[in-house]
């Protein structure tokens, strides 16, 4: 028969369940809101990302009382991953915001060009998330661990993407405002996909006890 | 029931036994291991009766010098017995028949030779209920010097304040080492009863749930106390209080049922265990 403790575990699990779920939601949203250049959807995204911070405090709060329970092996990794990726899911909102207000400034220009590279980013970064948590509920940190090489691709895509928007102001300074706002745009979704990063080393700690922070590929044993 | 984890590995190497991640050894080992801490206490094959029941059912273990190492378990699961086991205590116990060896040092301690008394010199013992004579203070730790032979007044002044100072109790005590021992609060008296097991230089205290019976305050100095004292002592210690054990021990040994079920760094046995009966011992999930 579950304890009390262990009502109050399922009530950060699910806490966390809900964070991730909106964090995945409001990336989405932004997206739209760029590619469709919605300026009411960006706003929707700044006041939504409210949300996730409230959510943040509630989770850290109750993972503090958790631990003053001074919880052992698993329950212990349990709470404190869930108080870091709570940290990087308010973040990923914070990005998402970032997105959204320099949406708002490039739908007040003419679009520059089709967007095809930003939105491979977008789907790679919301692939990535997803998968961290979806690792998390469904205790399969090999899913996790396949995530964590793919941010070297994300990363790739936004020096890229840096190179052929500098060359372009350089060749065009009227679009510098332009260019600048999708340069922000490129880093927060390269800041994304560090985040789900971040959640998938979490979960390998969580289910498997193991470390693999800052190893690059040896974390991949 | 499972067989123990990574306890013959323990007497090997640190570096060829215990799991590690590559880059990422367990950061809460001691640097230097074998070399500051050499193996002290080897238990191979240990079984132990009570007449017909069995208390200890082969259990081998090594407990390393100048550290503190844990025995957790549910009650009756063999972890005081195993303790006394290493002073012998258990001879005062009738109808006990041990089979399998506890060695110190190389030296087979259920040997024909072997001195008692000697022995338990060299392995101290504190008790759950401190237990000082009804004496004076000072008298209780010269009274083990005099057995010994010690009656030289400035060696017994001089030894009486080390265990004091040693044992964090002096500067309470040192106005009134003539009054009763009796009158000393229960965490004062435990620490007296360190203090006397102390003074006779053991190299080896075993401390059967020393603080079960202290409220918070008491128990932390004593905490403190094994702390400092593994600096010139190996300690073993029976707890039922698993984040005790977190606080003060570097190795931790989980039993079961007279088994040695899993034994590895107090780290690891906390964070992240590799048996699920021990898994669900330390986050009460356990029966």
């Amino acid at each position: 028969m579950p304890t009390h403790f262990d009502q109050e575990l399922d009530d950060l699990k699910n806490k966390l369940l809900t964070m991730g779920s909106h964090a995945e939601s409001l990336m989405q949203k932004a997206m739209k809101a760029l590619l469709e250049r919605d300026d009411e959807l960006a706003r929707d995204v700044k006041e939504d990302d409210e949300i996730l911070d409230q959510l943040e405090i509630e989770i850290d709060d109750l993972g503090v009382q958790l631990l003053a329970k001074a919880p052992l092996a698993f329950d212990l990794r349990l709470i404190t991953v869930a108080m870091k990726i709570s940290g990087d899911l308010e973040r990923v909102g914070d990005e998402a915001t970032t997105i959204a207000r320099r949406s708002i400034e490039l739908s007040q220009e003419p679009p520059l060009k089709e967007y095809v590279d930003i939105p491979r980013m977008a789907e790679l970064g919301r692939h990535m998330l997803k998968e961290a948590l979806d690792s998390f509920l469904h205790r399969a940190p090999e899913r996790a661990r396949a995530i964590i090489p793919r941010d070297k691709e994300v990363d790739a895509m936004n020096k890229q993407l840096h190179r052929e928007l500098a060359s372009f102001m350089i060749e065009k300074p009227s679009t510098v405002t332009r260019c600048l706002n999708l340069m922000t745009i490129s880093k927060s979704l390269e800041r994304i996909a560090d985040h789900a990063t971040n959640i998938a080393e979490d979960v390998v700690f969580l289910y498997e006890g193991r470390d693999i922070r800052h190893q690059g590929l040896a974390g991949q044993e | 029931m499972n067989a123990p984890a990574n306890v013959d590995a323990m007497t090997e190497p640190r570096q060829a036994s215990l799991p590690v991640t590559v880059g990422h050894p367990d950061r809460s080992l001691p640097e230097d291991l074998d070399g500051r801490h050499p193996p002290l206490i080897h238990v191979r094959g240990l079984s132990l009766h009570y007449a017909t029941n069995k208390a200890l059912d082969d259990v081998h273990l090594t407990i390393r010098e100048k550290l503190v190492t844990a025995f957790i378990g549910p009650s009756g699961c063999g972890k005081s017995t195993l303790l006394r086991c290493f002073n012998r205590m258990n001879d005062l116990i009738d109808k006990v028949h041990i089979d399998g060896q506890v060695l110190i040092k190389g030296q087979d301690i259920h040997h024909a030779g072997q001195d008692v008394i000697e022995l338990r010199k060299k392995v101290g013992m504190v008790f759950q209920k401190s237990n000082p004579f009804p004496k004076s203070i000072y008298e209780n730790i010269a009274y083990g010097l005099r057995i010994a032979g010690v009656n030289a007044r400035q060696v017994l002044d001089e030894t009486v304040e080390a265990s004091l100072r040693s044992a964090a109790l002096w500067d309470e005590v040192k106005d009134r080492l003539h009054s009763s021992a009796l009158g000393l609060s229960g965490g004062q008296q435990q620490r007296l009863c360190i203090a006397r097991a102390i003074a006779i230089k053991p190299e080896i205290i075993l401390m059967d749930e020393p603080a079960s019976a202290l409220d918070p305050v008491a128990t932390g100095k004593i905490e403190d106390l094994i702390l400092d004292l593994k600096r010139n002592f190996t300690i073993v210690i029976v707890t039922h209080n698993m984040q005790q054990a977190a606080r003060i021990s570097d190795f931790t040994a989980f039993f079961y049922l007279g088994k040695l079920i899993e034994f590895d760094t107090t780290r690891t046995i906390f964070t992240n265990p590799s048996n699920k009966q021990t898994e669900d011992y330390v986050t009460g999930r356990f029966g």
